[in-house]
Order: C-alpha cells, then sequence, then structure tokens
C-alpha cells in the first residue's frame, strides 16, 4: 500500500502536547477506511470503501500516534479544537475545503493555537 | 481545490480567508488590510497627537509583540511622530513571566525601543507565586490584574510618556463584556467597550487592536515571523474568563462575525440614569494617591489583606466593610509608595485648574 509523507509544525504552545518538539515528519496510509469508527471490527473494516487520506483522517492519526497527553485540548466534537488554526502549505486550511482536503506527499500542514496570553 | 486568486489584487496565490469579510486573500494583500485597519481605528479614535509619547504594555506575547511592530509600522508609514517605548511588567511568575520577559528583551532589539521593566516584588513586595500561595487559585487573578494596572501607570509615569497601549484584541474585549453581563457588572459593563480610558488624573490609555481578531493577529504573527512567547498562564485555567472563552470560541466557529456583534452591543449599552447615580465617584486612594472608587484604593486594600494574611477576606467590598468593622489595620504593614503623575500632565492638570478660576 502507498503512503504519503507529511510534514507536521505545531505552534502557540501545541508542541507541548506532542512531545515538546514543533517539527515531525510522519508516513500515513495513501488510502484509508471511510468510517474512523473503533467499534467495527478488523474484517468490516477491511470490506469498508475507501478514501484517499484527508486532514481529518490526519487530525485523528495526529492524536492516536503522536499526542502524548490532553487529547482535549486538540480535538473536540470530531475536529481540532476551535481556537487552533490550521495551515496547509501556508494557505488556510479553510480555502482547501478544511478537513476534505486530500493530502499529497510532501505537504506541509502546520497547527497554530491562539489560546494563551497576548 | 484549485488555487485561488487574492480577490483584492487579483494576482497572488490567496492564502487566507478573512473573518470579517469573507474575502479570499494573499499573504502582502492580508499585511496590509491588517495594518491599514488598525490606522484606521486609531485615526478615527484620534488616540495620537504629534510628539506623544506612548509606552507599549508588552508581554512577550502574540498580541504586545505583534502590536509593538505595528505602532513601529504605522508610525513611519504614516509619520504619527510618536516616540515610541517598551513597558513591561513582571508579576513574578516563575516558569511564565521569567521566559516571556526573554522575549521582551529581544523584541526590544529587534524593534530598537527603549525597554522598562517593572517588578511586583519592587513595587508590592509580593510576587504572584507568593500570593497564590495564600490565596489561592480562584481569587488569584483579582490581585493580579489590581496590581498590574497600578503598576502600568507607574511604569509609564517613571518613563514619562502621554499614553499607554496595550494589545487588547476584539476577542478579549468581547469576551470582556460577556463576563460583565454573565457577573452583573454594571459597572463595568459601562466602561470596558471604550477604546480610550481616562480619568482627570490618570494616564490615557488606549487598545488600538480593540477589532482585530486574534486568529488574524496570530496569523500575521506567522507570516511576519515574528518572534513571541506563547505559553498560558499557569494559572489561568481555574480562571473565571475561561468560561466566556470557551463560549465566544464556539460562537466564532458558528458565525465569525458575532465578535464584533458583541462588542458593537456592548458599546450600545446605555446605564439607566437611577442605576448611574448610585454608582461611586471617583476619589484619590488616601493611601498611595491612585485613582479609586473608595476610599483606600483597590490595591492598597488587596496589599493590606496580603500583609495581615487575611487576602480572601479583602476581594470584595462587602467582605471589606465587614473586615474594617472589626477595627483599623496594624500601622507598621507595608504600603505602596505614592503614585505622581508624569511632570508634564500635572502641568496639564495644574495650567487647567488655574484657567478655570480665574
Amino acid at each position: 500500500m502507498s503512503t504519503v509523507s507529511i510534514k507536521i509544525e505545531f505552534g502557540g504552545g501545541l508542541e507541548l502536547l506532542f512531545s515538546n518538539q514543533r517539527s515531525h515528519r510522519v508516513t500515513i496510509p495513501a488510502l484509508v477506511p471511510t468510517s474512523t469508527s473503533k467499534t467495527e471490527s478488523a474484517a468490516e473494516r477491511a470490506d469498508a470503501p475507501e478514501k484517499p487520506a484527508d486532514l481529518a483522517y490526519l487530525v485523528f492519526w495526529l492524536r492516536d500516534n503522536l499526542l502524548k497527553e490532553r487529547a482535549e485540548l486538540f480535538v473536540e466534537n470530531g475536529t481540532v479544537r476551535p481556537g487552533i488554526l490550521v495551515l496547509v502549505n501556508d494557505a488556510d486550511w479553510e480555502l482547501e475545503g478544511e478537513g476534505e482536503y486530500e493530502l499529497k506527499d510532501g505537504d506541509e500542514i502546520v497547527f497554530i493555537s491562539t489560546l494563551h496570553g497576548g | 481545490m484549485p488555487p485561488r486568486t487574492c480577490a483584492l489584487c487579483d494576482d497572488a496565490r490567496a492564502i487566507l480567508k478573512r473573518l470579517k469579510t469573507g474575502q479570499q486573500i494573499c499573504k502582502d494583500c492580508f499585511f496590509y488590510v491588517f495594518e491599514t485597519e488598525v490606522h484606521n481605528t486609531i485615526t478615527e479614535a484620534r488616540l495620537f497627537k504629534r510628539g506623544d509619547r506612548v509606552a507599549i504594555g508588552a508581554s512577550g506575547g502574540k498580541d504586545s509583540t505583534v502590536l509593538a511592530h505595528v505602532m513601529k509600522t504605522l508610525n513611519e508609514r504614516y509619520h504619527y511622530g510618536l516616540d515610541l517605548f517598551l513597558l513591561s511588567i513582571d508579576e513574578g511568575i516563575t516558569g511564565y513571566r521569567d521566559d516571556s520577559l526573554e522575549t521582551v528583551k529581544r523584541n526590544q532589539q529587534q524593534y530598537d525601543m527603549p525597554l522598562k521593566i517593572l517588578s511586583y516584588d519592587e513595587l508590592y513586595g509580593w510576587t504572584m507565586d507568593a500570593i497564590v500561595s495564600q490565596v489561592g487559585k480562584k481569587n488569584n487573578c483579582t490581585f493580579c490584574g489590581v496590581f498590574r494596572r497600578q503598576a502600568l501607570d507607574r511604569g509609564a509615569a517613571i518613563l514619562n510618556v502621554d499614553h499607554i497601549v496595550t494589545g487588547h484584541n476584539a476577542d478579549d474585549i468581547a469576551e470582556t463584556v460577556l463576563m460583565n453581563i454573565m457577573r452583573g457588572d454594571i459597572a463595568r459593563l459601562g466602561r470596558c467597550t471604550s477604546i480610550c480610558t481616562q480619568g482627570e488624573d490618570t494616564i490615557k490609555r488606549s487598545k488600538p487592536f480593540k477589532y482585530a481578531y486574534e486568529k488574524e493577529i496570530v496569523m500575521y504573527a506567522y507570516f511576519k515571523k515574528l518572534d513571541y512567547f506563547s505559553t498560558e498562564c499557569i494559572y489561568s485555567p481555574d480562571a473565571y474568563r475561561g468560561h466566556a472563552r470557551v463560549f465566544l470560541k464556539d460562537l466564532e466557529a458558528a458565525r465569525p462575525s458575532a465578535i464584533i456583534d458583541i462588542i458593537h452591543s456592548g458599546e450600545a449599552f446605555e446605564v439607566k440614569e437611577n442605576v448611574k447615580a448610585t454608582q461611586k465617584i471617583q476619589q484619590t486612594c488616601k493611601r498611595c494617591g491612585y485613582m479609586s472608587s473608595n476610599e483606600l484604593c483597590k490595591a492598597c486594600t488587596l496589599l493590606e489583606g496580603l500583609e495581615r494574611g487575611l487576602a480572601n477576606a479583602v476581594v470584595t467590598d462587602r467582605a471589606r466593610k465587614r473586615l474594617d468593622a472589626e477595627g483599623p489595620a496594624p500601622e507598621s504593614l507595608r504600603q505602596i509608595p505614592l503614585f505622581k503623575l508624569p511632570a508634564s500632565l500635572r502641568a496639564k492638570i495644574d495650567s487647567a485648574d488655574v484657567s478655570e478660576s480665574s
């Protein structure tokens, strides 16, 4: 199965949740199941229709694989917590369809938290 | 999705969608629009005049760093003719303030402005760490806010400035409006949306970022690669403001204009005459000379509470009255040094008095 290699940057204090490291390089599968439910059995999931990996999937992947503590500070209600900005190749993810943006090899995704004193 | 071109210059690639207008614009247009809006806020409110000495309240955080950068840029681009200074307050919070002060010192180099740091320790004899160990984590923000307000005025007096600017942004002000409604604080509600606050004998204080969204400030800092410190105050998770902030963030996600709308609602509030009459008139603190609604200003009251080991008893006015009924404070307690306005401001007030009486 092919994979995509993504560069991740955390800012605004978020890096504290990810081993205090601002830059990460991750490799995720290129095709992922459409459902992220954990209650399905492996066999059921293997039969499920697949889609190209998108940002929504990446967020959950980060939470499950890279996040070291306090998941509620990163993910809320199935998406990134309000107050965290997401940039895809230096552009606001709102311009790219937010969670539905399909990841390409070499993409750079930046997560910046705005929830701190000024 | 295909890359979009900027709605304003129709040339470069769009990199963000403005919350206020929904427009998709490119990096350079974003810088220009952001800076110009702050410029318009400043000129419409007629905040400054040529030759003004202005202290920028700098904490090393995102808002104050961007404020220092934008003030310097606008001062040069539009020839405001201002003398800019950085003023920083050290509350004595280990692991938070000492790190952010390093950022302010770097800012001083980067923006080439004089820097003054004033600490709670030298002014009041108490650091926030010491206060929290006595007061606990519920009322500590009250102490910090009251002490900081006075500390900024005193620092500004030492620097002899005419004006203080702080980096409060639209989100902050909207949160304050919500907080005051939630707590029924009518006195503050009437005041909190003013862009420029000035008492008769206090230094003017303005918020040029009043209409700037926090998200845009962060984007500006990110794309301009500005150096700022970004950790939550270690005591803030228990603060009341957190409730207002969570609510506001959810509102913003549903309808981004909500933030500006709340500010406009706050500006439109008018306190009924019969309620206004019950509000206290301003006096001067008989102990330190700072402005106050009571005989003793809040800072002196809080400090007395700390010195006597009864800090939690003085946080509200009602509790204070009960304490006073028990007897006067001992004479030997530490007090805040007498507050003197900068010479230029005193001269203006003195000359105004003279012309009125002649």
